[in-house]
């Protein structure tokens, strides 16, 4: 196949899926809140539960003026959004759909969709230095801070897995997570590295992905009672829909980097993995995305101290805890 | 010879080379009067070094609708429809102090019925006015989804205030010498609704037994609450002799350690012939504020069903003139409103008009202690203790 033809055919693939799961998880996020607040949620739009709801409200955003404040640094205040979705789409090539389902098997697939992943926060500063604003700015401010504070946490807590699989490609973490632990009789038990001893891995890594995520309860960027919107002020339009976008298809990505991490990815027990892996692990990721929505929904935000303080001193100790420990075993067993 | 004029950036990175301590510049960021948590027209002008408030001085006015000036030109029986719209929360209790006032300028003593209609009502505004209180504190601190429990048990209590008075927000239900609905609904509202209506009695039990429900909730997803706690315990500390200088009163002041409740000490309706607690904190923080408001809806269910129980038969309206006519004189009768003490001083001439009327609000004084409040805390807390605070602009500005 033509190089050039394949790459298009890849990157036509890896939007389309992020954003079509974002569309799922914003409908998602509307009427799961809407059922935990006791409501009904989007009710009118398309025929049943409102479905083309969020479809409705994306092209409403996309009609909107689309504002650059006098006061705002033009070019930097453009290209934030863009920023943004540009490094949550660059995350999807490495999440391994199924063992041949994958844009790039890199041979350090995690290490690069951490370092991708963290280049959404250079949006956000991006976009807080650029309004204008001084309610964007202390947002940018606070994402800067908060960069440092969980992206320490996230790397250590995926060290566990990447020395107990022996790999960093991500395609290997899922086969060595194919691999019987034990046997019963004569079938062999697989078991998923959070059942295998990384459950204070899997939570660290959960806790810090929510920082990145700027979700509840690490949203102190946006802190809309706070910050007003934070570093979302002054945005408009089609730029604030593409960083509700990479907002929403950011919560699958991480998600499915935590399934593939944690919870054996494409594979589960019996089922196929060539035909059925892309729906097992967008399964998985669905789960923990609603975890994610869970959270916003019951709890309020920290201080931005606050987190600096779990960051430091929980989060990390108790990751390098993690990976001696699991060093050790690694060595012993 | 000065050389060019620097800007704080360049003189703080002078003084960074020579002191140990990093020095940034301070910022004045103006919060207000149009943001999300300022509960309507409030302005902050805060002098900032990145998330820590070197200085904080809040501005006023912005909702000043000049009510003091405008009773002055309207008859006592107009002024409740005015006097209501100061602390809108909680319209009913507002209008209380000022019909007692002209009713004792008057002489005239309304009826048992009507003075138990009062005290169910006035507490019915009080939990409807906390109730407002649970859902926009932790929506403050970022929890959206207790707005919306509160809000739905409160709207069984608007219900009934509505039934009663015909009025939602603005009940305009007393009278000189007693209580009585307005005749919008035209004849057939005269007749139907000149007491209470049909199985108010039985759906303000409901009622109670529901808010009691929702306060429990509320209490665990809400006071229980681990971040809650960490947000709110030891954050806004205002010590009770603070607290007394400033005249904070209501459950801020009672939230500091001050068991000062004008139910216990004043007479402006029965209360003395109702058992409750008059609800005290300990520390003084937002945590004891938001957790005083929130045992005072159970004593205020507590005080509705007693009263409920031993609501006297008779008129709900004592025999006034049909001109209502003030004698000469001047007095002054404050009440406990669910935002604090709320008086109403009026110097009557001797006519269908007050000669003045000063106001006395809660939220005007429970403001006051905010800049001492709020120097030297960090953004977010600005927002949990102004939260915590429950005031609202049109009871600060009048």
């Amino acid at each position: 196949m033509n190089v050039w033809l394949e790459i298009l055919l890849k990157l036509v693939v890896a939007i389309v899926v992020v954003f079509v799961a974002a569309f799922v998880v914003m409908f998602a996020e509307l009427k799961v809140s809407a059922h935990m607040q006791s409501r009904i949620g989007p009710y009118y739009c398309g025929g049943r539960w409102g479905w083309a709801h969020v479809i409705a409200e994306v092209f409403k955003w996309l009609q909107k003026e689309d504002l650059v404040p006098a006061a705002a640094d033009g070019p930097v205040f453009r290209s934030a959004p863009m920023v943004s979705v540009l490094g949550m789409c660059a995350v999807v090539v490495v999440i391994p759909l199924s063992p041949t389902l994958v844009a790039a098997d890199l041979d350090v697939g995690i290490f690069y969709a951490l370092a991708a992943g963290a280049v959404s926060t250079v949006a956000i500063l991006m976009a807080g230095w650029s309004s204008g604003n001084k309610f964007s700015l202390m947002g940018g401010l606070r994402a800067g801070a908060q960069l440092i504070a969980y992206e320490l946490p996230l790397v250590l807590a995926v060290v566990g897995v990447v020395i107990q699989a022996g790999t960093m490609s991500m395609v290997g973490i899922v086969e060595a997570q194919t691999q019987p632990v034990f046997h019963l009789g004569s079938v062999g038990i697989p078991l998923p590295y959070v059942l295998q001893g990384q459950i204070v891995g899997f939570v660290i890594f959960m806790i810090a992905a929510l920082a990145e995520l700027v979700r509840i309860p690490f949203d102190m960027p946006v802190a809309e009672s706070e910050l007003v919107m934070g570093y979302l002020t002054e945005y408009t339009g089609i730029r604030f829909t593409m960083f509700l976008l990479a907002e929403y298809g950011g919560m699958v990505v991480m998600s499915a980097i935590a399934s593939v991490l944690f919870l054996g990815g494409y594979y589960f027990p019996g089922l196929d993995v060539e035909w059925f892996g892309p729906f097992v692990l967008l399964g998985k990721a669905l789960v923990l995305t609603f975890v994610i929505i869970w959270f916003r929904w019951t709890w309020p935000r920290f201080r931005e101290d606050q987190l600096q303080s779990l960051a430091w001193r929980w989060l990390v100790p108790l990751a390098l805890v993690n990976i001696a420990v699991t060093a050790t075993l690694k060595v012993l067993l | 010879m000065t050389g060019p004029d620097r800007s704080p950036l360049d003189l703080a990175r002078g003084e960074a080379a020579v002191s140990v301590e990093l020095q940034t510049p301070e910022m004045t960021l103006n919060i207000g009067p149009q943001h999300p948590s300022t509960h309507g027209v409030l302005r902050l002008v805060a002098t900032v070094d990145g998330e820590r408030v070197n200085k904080i001085e809040p501005v006023i006015g912005y909702m000043h609708r000049g009510y003091e000036k405008l009773v002055e030109v309207r008859t006592y029986t107009q002024i409740t429809a005015l006097v209501n719209r100061i602390d809108w929360i909680s319209g009913f209790a507002n209008e209380i102090p000022f019909i007692v006032a002209a009713e004792r300028l008057m002489g005239v003593e309304p009826p048992e019925r009507a003075q138990y209609i009062r005290v169910i009502l006035s507490e019915l505004s009080r939990i409807s006015n906390h109730l407002v209180f649970l859902c926009s504190f932790p929506s403050e601190l970022g929890a959206p989804t207790p707005l919306m429990y509160a809000m739905r048990e409160r709207e069984r209590v608007m219900d009934l205030i509505e039934g009663v008075t015909g009025g939602r927000f603005h009940p305009n239900f007393n009278r000189i010498g007693g209580v009585r609905p307005a005749a919008g609904g035209g004849a057939k509202q005269r007749t139907v609704s000149q007491d209470l209506p049909a199985g108010f009695i039985t759906g303000t039990r409901r009622a109670m037994d529901a808010v009691r429900g929702v306060c429990d909730d509320l209490e665990g997803l809400v006071l229980g609450n681990e971040i809650v706690q960490q947000r709110t315990i030891g954050i806004g500390i205002l010590p009770a002799a603070r607290a007394v200088e400033y005249g904070v009163s209501g459950p801020n002041l009672r939230a500091s350690g001050v068991a000062f409740d004008l139910r216990k000490v004043d007479d402006y309706l029965p209360y003395d012939r109702f058992d409750f607690d008059v609800i005290v904190g300990v520390h003084g923080d937002a945590y004891d504020r938001c957790r005083v408001r929130l045992e005072e809806i159970r004593q205020a269910a507590r005080i509705v069903e007693q009263a409920l129980d031993s609501l006297p038969a008779g008129p709900l309206q004592a025999k006034v003139p049909r001109v209502v006519k003030v004698p000469r004189g001047e007095c002054y009768v404050r009440a406990e409103n669910p935002k604090g003490e709320m008086g109403y001083h009026i110097v009557s001439g001797g006519g269908r008009r007050p000669y003045r009327v000063k106001i006395r609000s809660a939220s005007f004084s429970n403001l006051s202690v905010l800049p001492w409040l709020l120097e030297g805390v960090l953004i977010p807390d600005i927002i949990a203790i102004l939260g915590s605070l429950d005031f609202v602009l049109g009871d600060v500005d009048r």
